[in-house]
């Protein structure tokens, strides 16, 4: 992926650049924000970090209204130490994809970010969804592994098309809680990782392979076995 | 009270008012006095005068001059008061009958009503008179002696000339007194307001306890001392927590990684070490954003976000995700509610509180315990959460939604200690209550939101209960 990262904070932007680099992505990197604003509209990017506060005299929402303005649809993640709901809500109505606040974990940021190209690429209407041998139809809501059927319950069926859809990325509990449950809150306990557990149960015991992965200090990914 | 001007202090100019109400009322007054006595007087004069021309025009047509001089004379005669004035000139001035010695030189124009100098028995007088040109070119004078009404009236002017002034002293005197008595009413609630400005918040206004406008106005300025007293409490106690809880895992981080620079052998040691450290600022910086929403909700900005929810749905969402935690660690989750429980409110923020009733439920409830959620709607929306657990002493349950409040038996489990916090605020936020309770064994939490059917409930709670002004 082609990344612009839009933020004044050097410490921050360079462990965000090298990280981003070191995933195997190619960033750009504006340290205020006209000449963030200058690059996101004249370049092709993949995805823009976008920090809300910044020098230069144009702030990130500046930038990402006058972007949506001229009709680029690049996907944006706000990155801001502003973290009241309201700001979210205000980001998110100026146009942006995601919201993450700072502090953030690096692994966080890597997930949501991959998660935006994909998002961006408009899949169309999918119909089915597949990894190796496991299939799931969206129409008739029916999961196949190996050609048997798999009983999931309403929440179990959305979960695993969550980590399909994003199969190959990594998933956090953040954006499991979000994208599945529509909770903006963190429980304190680990209920998500029960589900997940439920869900391998069902997917990936019956069978010699498993296709749910644990990523450690970071979420889940739903990959095909590495051969 | 510092003095800015006489002109810019209310009491001067509440005292002005008086003073000038007062003038305009012993004006009024003073002025219907004149009308109705030395005003009527004067009437009565005319209408004297008026109805002697009338009878005297009558002789005159009746039976002519000589008539109308026998008439005079008669009437002159007939004058107990001694007050009546007729005088008949012919063509040249000359006296034909009256009793003046001549023509008064002033008054050359029939109609008007002339006052005059008289000389009468060679006294000196004061005369109303009326002239009246008969044919024949003779002309008739007929007057009033009012020599004693001009004195009354004498009198009245002076005396009410005095009653202006006393009137005047009077608006000063009382004047002051309404200024002073305004300053000092004033004073009561400045003085408590300048102490309260140099940092003595625990003074009040004191209440004269007559219950009138100003009780109401202090009484005002004393609830909203209580809640900025609230608030500063909220906020001392947020700052104290934070000096003393955050104090423990950042001091945890940061030894880790201090031994780690120290006296980690191998990389992966370090990494270890610092993915440890890692992980308790993660839990820091989560304690810290509990916080700041906790605050958020306080602050109350949240309300413009309220609409009508139905609670029923949130319930099952909160039992579908975790309903299998619970399953795993063997209790028993049971959700009863009705088919929709509307309620009035913010609905992210009422889902986490529920959210955080039942994680804090399947949390202490053993293995083999039943958490039990209800909703009921009679009046009030109540939210049940029951578990079996160790529960709260009845001693602590007034601490429990302090911040960073952990009971005896919550020491060894995780926990920030905010998750009750935070459903007291939502449930403060939305003018309801948490109330913790004895579930024999275990706690009983009943988060209260107000009648959907009353809108604005909180609103209404803000707006004052005095209707004055």
């Amino acid at each position: 992926m082609r990344i612009l990262v839009v933020e004044d904070d050097k410490d921050v932007a360079g462990f965000v650049v090298r990280g981003l680099r070191e995933a195997g992505h190619v960033v750009e990197h504006a340290d205020n924000g006209r000449d963030g604003l200058f690059m996101a509209a004249s370049e092709s990017f993949d995805a823009v970090i976008l920090d809300r506060m910044l020098p230069g005299g144009i702030d990130g929402l500046k930038i990402l209204e006058t972007l949506r303005a001229q009709k680029n649809a690049v996907p944006v993640l706000i990155l801001s130490a502003m973290a009241e709901v309201d700001d979210r809500v205000k980001g998110l109505k100026a146009g942006s994809d995601d919201y993450l606040t700072k502090p953030f974990a690096f692994a966080e940021l890597l997930a949501r970010v991959e998660a935006l190209n994909r998002r961006g690429k408009g899949e169309g209407p999918v119909t089915k969804l597949v990894v190796e041998d496991l299939e799931l139809d969206l129409l008739s809501r029916q999961v196949k592994r190996a050609g048997q059927k798999i009983d999931l319950q309403p929440r179990e069926f959305r979960l695993l098309e969550y980590l399909m859809r994003h199969a190959g990325q990594v998933v956090t509990r953040t954006m499991l809680l979000e994208g599945v449950w529509d909770y903006h809150f963190d429980p304190q306990t680990n209920v998500i990782d029960v589900h997940v557990s439920r869900l391998r149960q069902k997917v990936d015991k019956p069978f010699p392979t498993g296709l749910i992965h644990t990523v450690r200090n970071a979420g889940y990914m739903l990959r095909a076995e590495q051969p | 009270m510092t003095d800015r001007g006489l002109f810019r202090s209310a009491g001067f100019r509440f005292g002005a008012i008086y003073a000038l109400l007062l003038g305009l009322s012993a004006t009024a007054l003073a002025l219907f006095l004149w009308w109705a006595t030395a005003g009527l007087l004067d009437r009565q004069t005319e209408a004297a005068i008026n109805a002697d021309a009338q009878g005297l025009s009558e002789r005159w047509a009746e039976g002519g001059l000589p008539s109308l001089i026998v008439t005079i004379e008669d009437r002159l005669a007939q004058n107990v008061d001694d007050d009546a004035i007729y005088f008949l000139a012919d063509r040249a001035m000359h006296r034909v009958a009256g009793n003046l010695e001549r023509w008064p030189p002033n008054v050359s124009t029939p109609g008007p009503l002339y006052e005059i100098q008289v000389m009468r028995a060679g006294i000196k007088s004061l005369a109303n008179v009326q002239r009246f040109d008969l044919p024949g070119g003779f002309h008739l004078l007929i007057g009033r002696d009012v020599q004693v009404r001009a004195q009354l009236r004498g009198l009245l002017t002076d005396a009410l000339l005095w009653a202006i002034l006393v009137v005047g002293l009077m608006a000063t005197i009382g004047a002051l007194v309404v200024r002073n008595l305004f300053r000092r009413t004033l004073a009561n609630i400045s003085a408590t307001t300048s102490a309260i400005a140099s940092g003595d918040l625990a003074k009040r206004v004191r209440l004269t306890g007559r219950g009138d406008e100003f009780d109401q106005v202090a009484e005002v300025i004393n609830d909203m001392l209580d809640r900025i007293t609230r608030l500063m409490d909220g906020v001392r106690q947020v700052s104290n927590a934070i000096a003393h809880d955050l104090r423990t895992p950042i001091t945890r981080a940061r030894t880790r990684l201090e031994d780690a620079a120290i006296h980690a052998q191998t990389p992966d040691d370090l990494r270890a070490a610092i993915e440890r450290a890692t992980m308790d600022l993660d839990g820091i910086v989560g304690v810290f954003q509990a916080l700041l929403r906790i605050s958020e909700i306080e602050a109350g900005t949240r309300r413009s976000a309220f609409t009508r929810v139905d609670i029923a749905p949130m319930l099952g969402e909160v039992e579908e995700l975790y309903g299998a935690l619970a399953e795993e660690q063997g209790i028993a989750l049971v959700v009863v509610a009705a088919r929709e429980v509307p309620a009035y409110g913010d609905k992210a923020l009422i889902h986490q509180a529920i959210a955080n009733l039942v994680d804090n439920a399947v949390k202490f409830s053993p293995s083999g315990g039943t958490v039990r959620v209800t909703a009921s709607t009679l009046g009030k929306v109540e939210i049940t959460v029951t578990d079996e657990g160790p529960g709260i002493p009845a001693s602590e349950r007034a601490r429990a939604t302090e911040r960073f409040y952990r009971g005896e038996s919550a020491r060894s489990t995780p926990g920030s200690g905010l998750g009750l916090s935070l459903v007291a605020a939502v449930a403060n936020l939305h003018g309801g209550e948490l109330r913790l309770e004895d579930n024999n064994p275990g706690l009983r939490a009943v988060l209260v939101l107000p009648n959907p059917e009353d809108p604005a409930p909180r609103a209404a709670a803000l707006q004052s209960k005095h209707d004055f002004i």
